[in-house]
């Protein structure tokens, strides 16, 4: 994308007037999309976008600036724009020589640019097909098919020259279902940092028939209950419940601010001690996988949490250097537009040893989750949303009647000690996590779980 | 970059515009948008950031079949490319009698209204007085009260937007607005207990931003939900702050989407005409008055606004359409494209939804009713709320009334019941109207029954 010596010369100029660190983020990322609604390939949208975002750190002070020119005028450009806005902090000039290399090799085996348009099309024309064929309830069908490929390459005054090439493949369905009792949706969504090949494994009529099952399901739910109950979560559905719950309580750049639930934790029991927590960039094939996160920082396992005691945050490279540790490649950005933060990768419970369907024996009353639809949390009191689209009532350790739709509502600390039983099977779900007006790509995942008592937010009594 | 220096959006826009071929139509839609964005924590500068960004996204509709590209740049060879995959895409498009770009005369009846929504000001400030205002913002709330312990956050930001939208029909329009806004997120209590409270004021030049008030609501906010408490599950009344109010108002604009409603996707589809909210609600989208946030002169595809009446005294008059699902559903345009950036085609949406107000204030409000829930913020709207199936269920945080007056904060519930529902269960709509960034104003709303979850 750069020649060295440009990056160079760019890092001399971020510096010339004072600074304790500087960095050239670049970026090229093309995505692909095609979407079937209504009965007909509605539209396929083509997108690409290229530039670099500079920073320049100086004392207490990062100033930022980025171009979508990668000319070395452009680039120089820039660098004085962000060295201008660090201008108010301490200073102190650097030369740089840079070592490694921005070359890197693409995660996917089939690259979406080399698929042609009309394979894309095809798989979504099987999953309307049969989702229709589903069920004669199922009135509406929206399925897409969307890829990125997104190449980084990041150069700082460390000395650090480094590079990524990400692949992403997503397909989604959503069908709407019409029955006696109204109207409802049930969406699947797959997807991985693969290319084309993620089709090996996800078959797009499964996807579609898995997300009609859901709509017409809960044509015949019944109002949630409103209250108290035991929750049990099907492996993979309840990642987020954890994401939530505490993953973005871990995010250095929160806990600083004093503005997470688990700061000062470290070494305390925080969890129940079936609770190991890990975020890890570098799963493969993973939906928020990389080879290296958007600071040049290798993607690595990091036990956030083991057998219920705290271990450790998440970190980027501006609070691990302020920490005077090392980064745990968690540092991530939407585009070169934006300036990178702590944000999750691949967050997980690893799996217990209890028999997934023995915890739902085991529960007298209570609430199986098989399907959820994303959180909020506020960290700073712990408290956090999530809300479910596929639910049934256990009664007497038996799967019931399917729920209605609602949200469930905990706080971090206290559902974390309340984990009760661990199952031993284990599934992820990829998902957008957005922090700050940021969003990126990242998964959650699992196993089988019971939590002891959850607030329901339905309107039934309990 | 000097103004000089800068690319005619319009001469761009018209020259991909005019690359038209046979048949084809070509809509161009090319933006710039200048940011800043200051960040400040514990009284020093946390980081600044200056930026203009620049792009295009391109619609080509050949013969019914409609494909679109986009690209980050307005380098011409790159614009280029871009109209050539727009029109590779479209060949994968299938046939629909209802694509096409807007023409002329379609909207030739609507005139389009003069709206002052640019300030030149802005960009005179410098950025030492943009830094200024967001440490006030911080040292005022800090300042608002003795049990703020901290700040979660501390900003300024500006943007200014500029965009051309040509087609090959001949629709030509000009857009361009700035706004700018501080906020303050605030940490209230000791370590054993946080709250936390937002404030905000948003303007379109710094000069018009009163920094004071986003200060103190943030620190009250804050404040008066120290010491609460879960409470236990019941059917009340519920009060909702103009905050939440506007965020339920854009979720009911968002199922008044014409598009949603010709596919089946909204609890609204096949209710036209009939009575969908209590007898107190007229619910209008008028993105021609400047006071909103989302005022516009003309919609995402050029055509020019308009006021839009959906609900009327509780009956259902109109859906929002743009070109396609206007022509689709047989009533043409009501002005109402909207798009996301140059990154998608246009959708359809509201820009400036609002309840014609009612007579009591807040306080008359909540003094209306003797026991119920006043609701200061919600969470998980985009995980709680369909506006397909209508379901309602979101976690909440606020504060009991009791005789007619606030009491005991409360947190870690969640209030639900169904889109439908509260609409008619809308008891009073509060005088209070507040003009906010979102695509909806707000002012105190008393739903007169709903589920609250907790203990």
């Amino acid at each position: 994308m750069i020649d060295e010596s440009v990056l160079q010369r760019t890092l001399h100029a971020a510096l010339r007037n004072g600074g304790d660190f500087a960095e050239v983020f670049a970026e090229d990322r093309r995505v692909s999309s095609a979407r079937f609604d209504d009965a007909k390939v509605e539209e396929l949208v083509s997108g690409r976008e290229r530039g670099a975002g500079i920073r320049v750190i100086r004392g207490e002070t990062t100033g930022f600036a980025h171009t979508a020119d990668l000319s070395e005028q452009g680039l120089r450009l820039a660098a004085e724009a962000a060295s201008a806005a660090a201008r108010n902090g301490s200073s102190r000039a650097r030369v740089v020589a840079l070592s490694g290399s921005g070359a890197a090799t693409p995660t996917a085996d089939v690259l979406p640019e080399s698929v042609d348009k009309a394979r894309k099309v095809a798989l979504l024309e099987r999953a309307d097909a049969a989702a229709r064929g589903e069920s004669g309830a199922i009135r509406q069908v929206s399925a897409s098919y969307s890829d990125a490929r997104r190449r980084t390459l990041i150069a700082n005054s460390d000395g650090l020259l480094t590079g990524d090439d990400q692949v992403r493949t997503r397909f989604f369905v959503q069908c709407v279902a019409v029955g006696d009792s109204g109207r409802q949706t049930g969406t699947e969504a797959p997807g991985g940092a693969r290319g084309f090949e993620l089709f090996d494994d996800v078959d797009p009529e499964e996807v579609a028939r898995t997300a009609a099952r859901r709509a017409v399901t809960m044509l015949d739910a019944r109002p949630a209950p409103s209250g108290k109950l035991p929750v049990v979560l099907k492996r993979g559905a309840g990642g987020v419940l954890f994401h939530e719950a505490c993953g973005h309580g871990l995010e250095a750049d929160l806990v600083a601010k004093d503005a997470s639930v688990f700061r000062g934790r470290i070494g305390e029991q925080v969890a129940s001690p079936l609770v190991t927590l890990v975020d890890d960039g570098g799963r493969a094939h993973e939906w928020g996988a990389f080879a290296v996160d958007d600071e040049g920082t290798p993607a690595r396992r990091n036990v956030l949490i083991e057998r219920g005691v705290l271990t450790d945050y998440m970190w980027d490279y501006l609070r691990s250097r302020k920490d005077g540790r090392a980064s745990s490649g968690n540092g991530r950005r939407e585009t070169y537009q934006h300036l990178p933060m702590v944000r999750m990768t691949n967050t997980f419970l690893t799996p217990g040893e209890d028999d997934p369907d023995e915890i739902i024996r085991q529960t007298a009353h209570g609430l199986y989750c098989v399907a959820l639809g994303g959180g909020q949390v506020n960290t700073a009191t712990g408290d956090f949303v999530f809300g479910i689209t596929e639910a049934y009532m256990i009664e007497n350790g038996e799967v019931t009647e399917p729920i209605r739709a609602a949200q469930l509502i905990g706080n971090g600390p206290e559902t974390l000690l309340r984990v009760d039983a661990l199952g031993s099977d284990f599934d992820t779900w990829p998902g957008m996590c957005g922090k700050d007006g940021q969003s990126v790509p990242v998964s959650s995942g699992q196993p089988t779980l019971r939590v002891s008592e959850l607030t329901i937010g339905g309107t039934a009594g309990a | 970059m000097p103004e000089s220096d800068r690319p005619d959006l319009f001469a761009i826009a018209r020259r991909v515009a005019e690359s038209a071929r046979g048949s084809e139509q070509i809509e161009a839609y090319v933006v710039r948008g200048r940011e800043t964005d200051v960040r400040v924590f514990e009284a020093d500068v946390e980081s600044l950031s200056v930026s203009e960004t620049e792009g295009m996204g391109v619609r080509v509709v050949v013969d019914g079949r409609q494909g679109y590209a986009w690209v980050g740049s307005l380098e011409a060879d790159l614009l280029d490319e871009t109209v050539e995959e727009a029109r590779d895409n479209a060949e994968f498009g299938e046939f629909d009698e209802a694509n096409g770009l807007l023409a002329p005369a379609e909207v030739a009846a609507t005139h389009a209204v003069d709206l002052d929504l640019w300030r030149d000001e802005l960009f005179a400030v410098s950025t030492d007085a943009k830094v200024k205002i967001a440490l006030a913002v911080e040292a005022a709330t800090r300042a608002a009260d003795h049990r703020v312990r901290g700040l979660e956050d501390a900003t300024y930001g500006d943007v200014g937007v500029e965009a051309a939208i040509v087609n090959s029909l001949g629709v030509e329009a000009f857009a361009r607005r700035t706004a700018c806004s501080c906020f303050a997120a605030a940490l209230a209590g000791e370590h054993s207990e946080t709250q936390t409270g937002y404030g905000f004021s948003v303007a379109r030049s710094p000069e018009e931003l009163d920094v004071d008030s986003a200060a103190r609501d943030a620190a009250d906010r804050a404040v008066r939900l120290l010491g609460a408490t879960q409470p236990r599950s019941a059917r009340l009344p519920v009060v909702l702050d103009p905050m939440v109010t506007a965020s339920f108002l854009a979720i009911i604009g968002g199922a008044l989407n014409g598009e949603s409603i010709l596919k089946g996707r909204s609890f609204f589809a096949g209710r036209d005409g009939q009575d969908v909210a209590a007898a107190n609600v007229t619910l209008i989208d008028d993105p021609t008055d400047a006071r909103a946030y989302g005022a516009s002169t003309f919609d995402a595809e050029g055509a020019p606004t308009r006021r839009n009446a959906l609900i009327v005294d509780g009956t259902l008059r109109g859906f929002l359409h743009n070109r396609t699902s206007g022509h689709r559903a047989g009533v043409g345009t009501t002005g109402c494209a909207i798009r996301s950036g140059f990154k998608s085609a246009p959708g359809v949406g509201a820009r400036a939804l609002s309840l014609r107000p009612g007579s009591d204030d807040h306080d008359a409000v909540i003094a209306s009713i003797p026991d119920g829930l006043y609701v200061q913020s919600v969470s998980g709207l985009h995980s709680g709320v369909n506006t397909v199936s209508g379901d309602f269920s979101v976690g909440a945080e606020g504060l009991l009334i009791r005789d007619g007056a606030l009491a005991g904060p409360v947190r870690e519930i969640t209030i639900a019941s169904t889109l439908p529902r509260m609409l008619l269960d809308i008891v009073n709509v509060g005088a209070d109207l507040t003009w906010l960034p979102s695509n909806a104003t707000g002012m105190t709303l008393l739903i007169g029954e709903m589920s609250m979850s907790g203990r």
